[in-house]
């Protein structure tokens, strides 16, 4: 009892005394890092030694074409048909999921039998329709339905293979997309909504402005997975149009015939672009995360100061979680 | 059904709550002689609502007048939230008549024909019409600021300037003018049910709903709530308050309606309601929540 009664006083008078010294305790040590660490580089050591020295890599020809213009054109056609068709893919998606939301019945059973449609039939089937569409449809008009057009376009004009593949690619992608949002879309509490509506505010505003931006915590993850799919999937228009990176790699080998070195050539391009959208998806969800959490997570470069304060005992180093606010929480 | 004296002036309750009559007599309380009919700010007649087969409003008629702050009590499930949100049309009334301000929530009447409004005409019944909601629903991505301003700037196309002015008033008045910058899971439950209601009255409303605003507070952090609410109540607004908070009923109310059922059971002057009930279940109700 006595003692209760003098840490009471003590906080009650405390502010007299000196405030008491910062922890520095030893970090716990992790010796099974420091093994896994010391193996994976005896085995990456392996690797590198053998890429230098096994002549049957012919590692030599893999660096002669991984910069030449015929790949590097390819490089650029696949990064442009994943741009393109992911950009139609999420628009697609967003109108589609929203559109799915719909009070309207018969545009929610549009957006329906579409996805059920373009997710039910391979890209493959979809996409050489996009390349026979002249023979189904030789010319494309704009005008009023059944009565005079006013302008008519070859069709063969329009849809070139490049046009296509983007139709093919990106209106399927549309359709798994739409799910993904639709998902995302779901996850908001209906209190968002509400709230937002007793404001005064109207559906497609809170759509915007209140759903969809939170949403995008739950969309982002399985969109950078479509994305890096995407960039593999663009190979397949190589059954209708010959630009892509693959095709381009492929074409070099049949004139060489050095296959497995051309196909590293592709793969190593694929990784690289794979880790650039990697880190854009990592700073992406950080920036979607905002007010989701009470801090957010530090970024590699900050993990890595912090893995030199702790371990090293550089002190002068940044504090490593940036304070965005000056008050403390529920203060 | 009951209705219960207009104090002309919202900031003298206890004036007019000495002077009021009985609750049976509607009209005894209105002192001042030589006023025009006051158009009721809400006002309810046999209000019914259903979810499918289940009839959750059994036909509710009530008064609220300006400047009048109505307490909304009752067990849990007896359609206090459900009659709240019939208010500003978040739900659809199945039959009676429900208006505010004179103007019917969510119709027109065209001849002897209702027509249903259109979203604009709703989402613009619903800018005058502040509510404020148990669980606070801030939304989380934006600071109390921007949660403030987001209405004003989108709905009612004020300057930016403007609005993050008023907003930083409004903030400062409930208390919170240092947390501008905060996100709200920043904030306690307190401090964020407070910044939601200034999100509400950024609008500039002319009738506040309030439903359960303490319900998911910490004690300690309830009295900063209602003491936000009270000031705003002593400021003239109109509010409908569903609470389990009896001493705020008794102090700030002008008048206490007792839902069970779906049913008014009982209203009129809360001194008289909670003191001395008419009714069993009112009596029973304040049994188990005093
Ligand atoms: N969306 C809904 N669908 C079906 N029943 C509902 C719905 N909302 C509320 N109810 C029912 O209506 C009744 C009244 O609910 P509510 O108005 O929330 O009561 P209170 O706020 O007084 O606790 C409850 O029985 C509840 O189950
Ligand atoms: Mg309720």
């Amino acid at each position: 009892m006595s003692e209760q009664v003098s840490a009471q006083t003590t906080s009650a008078e405390g502010e007299h005394r000196a405030r008491p010294e910062t922890i520095r305790a030893v970090p716990v040590r992790h010796p099974g890092r420091w093994v896994a660490a010391a193996v994976i580089a005896v085995l990456l050591a392996m690797l590198v030694h053998n890429l230098a020295t096994n002549t049957r890599w012919q590692g030599w020809i893999i660096n002669q074409y991984l910069f030449t213009s015929q790949v590097l054109h390819g490089l650029l056609a696949t990064l442009w048909l994943t741009v393109i068709a992911m950009v139609i893919g999420v628009f697609g998606g967003v109108i589609l999921a929203v559109m799915r939301l719909s009070e309207n019945p018969v545009v929610s059973a549009s957006a329906w039998v579409y996805i059920w449609f373009f997710r039910g039939t391979p890209v493959l089937v979809q996409l050489i329709f996009w390349y026979n569409v002249a023979a189904l449809f030789p010319t494309i008009s704009i005008g009023v339905p059944f009565g005079p057009a006013f302008h008519t376009w070859s069709t063969t004009t329009l849809v070139t293979t490049f046009a296509a593949s983007i139709l093919g690619l990106g209106l399927n992608e549309a359709a798994y997309m739409s799910e993904i949002v639709r998902a995302g879309i779901l996850s908001v509490d209906e209190g968002q909504s509400e709230a937002a509506s007793a404001l005064g505010m109207r559906r497609l505003l809170i759509m915007r402005r209140i759903v969809l931006p939170q949403a995008m915590r739950v969309i982002i993850p399985p969109t950078g997975n479509e994305t890096i799919s995407m960039l593999k999937t663009t190979s397949l228009v190589s059954v209708i149009a010959s630009f892509d990176l693959l095709v381009s790699v492929q074409r070099i080998y049949n004139a060489n015939y050095k296959v497995i070195p051309l196909l590293v050539v592709a793969s190593i391009w694929y990784l690289v672009v794979t880790s650039v959208l990697t880190v854009g998806q990592y700073y992406v969800e950080r920036h979607y995360a905002r007010g989701s959490m009470r801090g957010l997570p530090p970024t590699p470069p900050q993990k890595f100061r912090e893995f030199f304060v702790r371990h090293i005992g550089i002190t002068h180093a940044a504090p490593v979680i940036p304070e965005r606010d000056t008050g403390g929480a529920g203060s | 059904m009951t209705t219960v004296p207009t104090p002309e002036d919202g900031a003298a309750p206890e004036a007019s709550g000495a002077g009021a009559a009985p609750a049976e007599d509607p009209r005894a309380g209105m002192a001042t002689a030589t006023t025009v009919p006051v158009t009721p700010m809400v006002e309810a007649l046999e209000v019914h609502k259903s979810y499918g087969r289940v009839e959750v409003l059994k036909g509710i008629t009530l008064k609220v007048m300006p400047g009048e702050v109505m307490c909304l009590i009752g067990p849990s499930g007896s359609g206090k939230s459900t009659f709240l949100r019939c208010i500003n049309h978040l739900e659809k009334i199945n039959a009676g008549r429900l208006s505010v301000d004179g103007a019917l929530v969510g119709y027109r009447e065209r001849g002897d024909r209702l027509h249903e409004l259109r979203e604009r005409e709703v989402a613009g019944q619903r800018t005058e019409i502040g509510m404020v909601f148990q669980r606070f629903n801030l939304f989380p991505h934006m600071t109390a600021l921007e949660n403030i301003t987001e209405a004003p700037i989108r709905v009612k196309r004020e300057p930016k300037d403007a609005a993050r002015a008023h907003a930083r008033e409004l903030l400062e008045k409930v208390g919170l003018g240092d947390r501008a910058g905060a996100y709200p899971n920043q904030l306690s439950g307190g401090q964020q049910q407070r910044v939601a209601i200034a999100r509400a009255l950024a609008m500039q409303p002319k009738l506040m709903l309030f439903d359960e605003p303490t319900s998911a507070l910490d004690p300690e952090l309830v009295g900063d709530v209602l003491a936000v609410m009270r000031q705003l109540a002593d400021d003239g607004m109109t509010m409908i308050v569903v609470t389990h908070e009896m001493g705020f009923a008794r102090e700030v109310g002008d008048a206490v309606v007792f839902m069970d059922g779906g049913v008014v059971v009982e209203s009129g002057d809360p001194r008289e309601v909670l003191t001395d009930p008419r009714h069993e279940r009112t009596r029973s109700f304040l049994s188990k929540v005093l």
